[in-house]
């Protein structure tokens, strides 16, 4: 029994709430046991068993009454360690938050509490969510898991590897992760699973601790594309507290998953050929397309002429941003405080205690683009670079609905792999930076399997605020692509 | 654009991020591949073109200038490492 309730989709779950076939507080057991035994994994930073047994009595209690909140009500998830969660700690996988306990939760936390969602936990993080192997975190690295040929472990992608790598091991039914340059999706194609970064301003900052505000976005991972619509739908919604957040109405994510991909026009950007991608992803991407023909869809070729300028303009604004928004770690308000002779000293001990390798390179990179005398050489430059970029995508959506692109060049890598070479490891979000900077929704879906017998994703991108659209031609590709490859062992261990 | 160990000192003040004296010179080494890197841009012609600064195409949202937060000071200071009588404590600052 347990087995089979930790094995159910999002949505299976939701319609067996419904038809009282087992209860919230059993299907809560059941994953809270999975967290539990998969601890090898490190998948979680802070488990929450006991709020989480509460949570789903409260459930049962309200659909029992018949007043069930929704398709999330009672439905057990993970929440990155990046949204503050009242009374539960809130580390950003870093050691400068140490002993931090929000005294509220972020608005995406707090609509899916009023969903009626369960959380399990907390999830493991690259540090300040800047990397993309889960390496960064001061918690300690998190393994897929998938394992490699020759047994190794590998990494789970980053920077939401814990949320991957618990929605694939069947830890979570679902889980929310931030997406800054490909921090949802670029994990989802190394772990095997659905992600989704929606359209900046679909969900609201607010809570949600800042990497680079104009780039940070939520959204879930699920194991099915239904999955994540059904999320989306209860973590979307307009917010008066981020004055980013848009004012738009969230409409029924589910239901676009119906309207197939008859007649839709998916544009394949030649730009996203790139050196040293492996030849399996070539394939793969050109069997997407395949794929989706035959659904009914007509393949249009378009240029996205800036795409290698992303990557660069990428890593002077965000930069820039997280080196403002990381200032606030001063070790007055929260966190760590190292003393210091003057206040000065405090400041500098603090910072230089807490903060990792990476996120002191960025903090420091970004200090050095924003100083008198560089301002314009980098930042401005980046920044006119991004609308560039942007009016590229504009353009190709003026002939077609949603682009097809791999998510990530290449499969999973060994832990340590890439660690003395940030721009080799900057090059995994080669794919998923160009839709950050335009603030576009994407998706990646597991499409197959490498030689290696790892997962590899595609990504789907389509127009601001057209979720819907990219959810059915990402439905239509999950159904082509018949995804069912589990992570080895899991049947042993459950 | 090379930077030397002296730059990224003054840079890592800048930042009042302490760094020890025998991670500069690998640190600067570092930083200067990045910003060689992300030079490339010097490529791309953007004379005329306006800067993208947020992620979305948004007018800031205009409301009441009314006080909708406050009272919360026990709150604000829960996390704090060395609250005081109701405020942040520091280092001194004047003498």
């Amino acid at each position: 029994m347990t087995a089979a309730l930790t094995d159910l989709t999002l949505a299976e779950a939701r319609d067996g709430l419904q038809a009282g076939s087992f209860s919230s507080v059993e299907l809560t057991r059941a994953h809270s046991a999975a967290v539990e035994r998969a601890r090898p994994l490190n998948a979680f930073i802070t488990e929450t068993p006991d709020l989480a047994l509460g949570l789903a009595e409260a459930s049962d209690a309200r659909r029992k009454r018949g007043g069930a909140a929704g398709p999330m009500d009672g439905i057990p998830i993970a929440v990155k360690d990046l949204f503050c969660t009242e009374g539960v700690s809130t580390t950003a996988g870093s050691h400068i938050l140490d002993g931090f306990t929000p005294t509220y939760d972020s608005t995406v936390t707090a609509n899916l509490k009023g969903a009626g969602a369960v959380m399990l936990g907390k999830t493991n993080m690259d540090e300040f969510a800047m990397g993309s192997a889960n390496m960064t975190s001061y918690y300690g690295p998190v393994k897929n898991p998938w394992k490699g040929g020759d047994g190794r472990d590998l990494v789970p992608g980053g920077s939401s590897g814990g949320s991957t790598a618990a929605v694939a091991a069947r830890l979570c039914l679902g889980a929310i992760g931030t997406d800054t340059g490909g921090s949802i999706r670029q994990p989802a194609s190394f772990c095997g699973v659905v992600g989704l970064k929606p359209t900046y301003g679909r969900c609201s900052r607010w809570g949600i601790v800042a990497f680079a505000s104009s780039l940070d976005q939520a959204g879930p991972m699920a194991r099915t594309v239904r999955d994540a619509a059904v999320m989306l739908g209860a973590m979307a919604g307009h917010d008066a507290r981020d004055s980013t957040s848009a004012p738009v109405d969230v409409p029924d994510f589910e239901a676009a998953l119906s309207v197939g991909v008859g007649g839709l026009k998916v544009g394949i950007p030649k730009e996203y050929v790139v050196d040293g991608m492996a030849a399996e992803i070539g394939r793969l991407w050109e069997k997407g397309a395949a794929w989706l023909k035959e659904s009914g869809a007509e393949i249009v070729d378009v240029s996205l002429p800036h795409t290698k300028y992303a990557l660069p303009a990428y890593y002077i604004v965000a930069p820039a941003e997280a080196s403002s928004n990381l200032a606030r770690y001063d070790g007055v308000r929260y966190g760590l405080r190292v003393d210091g002779g003057s206040l000065d000293e405090m400041y500098e001990n603090t910072r230089g205690a807490g903060f990792g390798a990476e996120v002191r390179r960025r903090v420091l990179i970004g200090t050095y683009v924003l100083s008198a005398g560089y301002y314009d050489a980098y930042y401005l430059k980046a920044q006119k670079v991004r609308t560039l970029i942007a009016e590229d995508f504009r353009r190709a959506f003026e002939t077609v609905d949603v682009l097809l692109t791999p998510t990530a060049p290449s499969a999973a890598f060994a832990i340590g792999e890439k660690m003395d070479d940030p721009i080799a490891m900057y090059l995994n979000d080669v794919f998923t930076v160009p839709a950050s900077l335009a603030g576009l929704p994407a998706i990646s879906v597991p499409a197959g399997l490498s030689a290696g017998g790892l997962p590899l994703g595609l990504q789907l991108i389509g127009r601001p605020f057209d979720e819907e659209t990219v959810l059915g031609a990402a439905h239509a590709l999950e159904a082509a692509a018949g995804f069912d490859a589990r992570p080895p062992g899991l049947d042993e261990s459950v | 654009m090379a930077l030397d160990k002296a730059t990224v000192k003054t840079i890592a003040f800048l930042a009042r991020i302490k760094v020890p004296e025998e991670d500069l010179e690998h640190l600067a080494g570092e930083m200067s591949n990045i910003l060689g890197w992300v030079e490339q841009l010097g490529e791309v012609d953007t004379e005329g073109v306006e800067p993208m600064t947020s992620g979305a195409e948004t007018t800031l949202p205009q409301r009441e200038d009314s006080v909708t937060d406050g009272d919360a000071r026990d709150q604000v200071l829960a996390n704090a490492p060395q609250p005081e009588d109701g405020f942040y404590a520091v280092p001194k600052v004047l003498e």
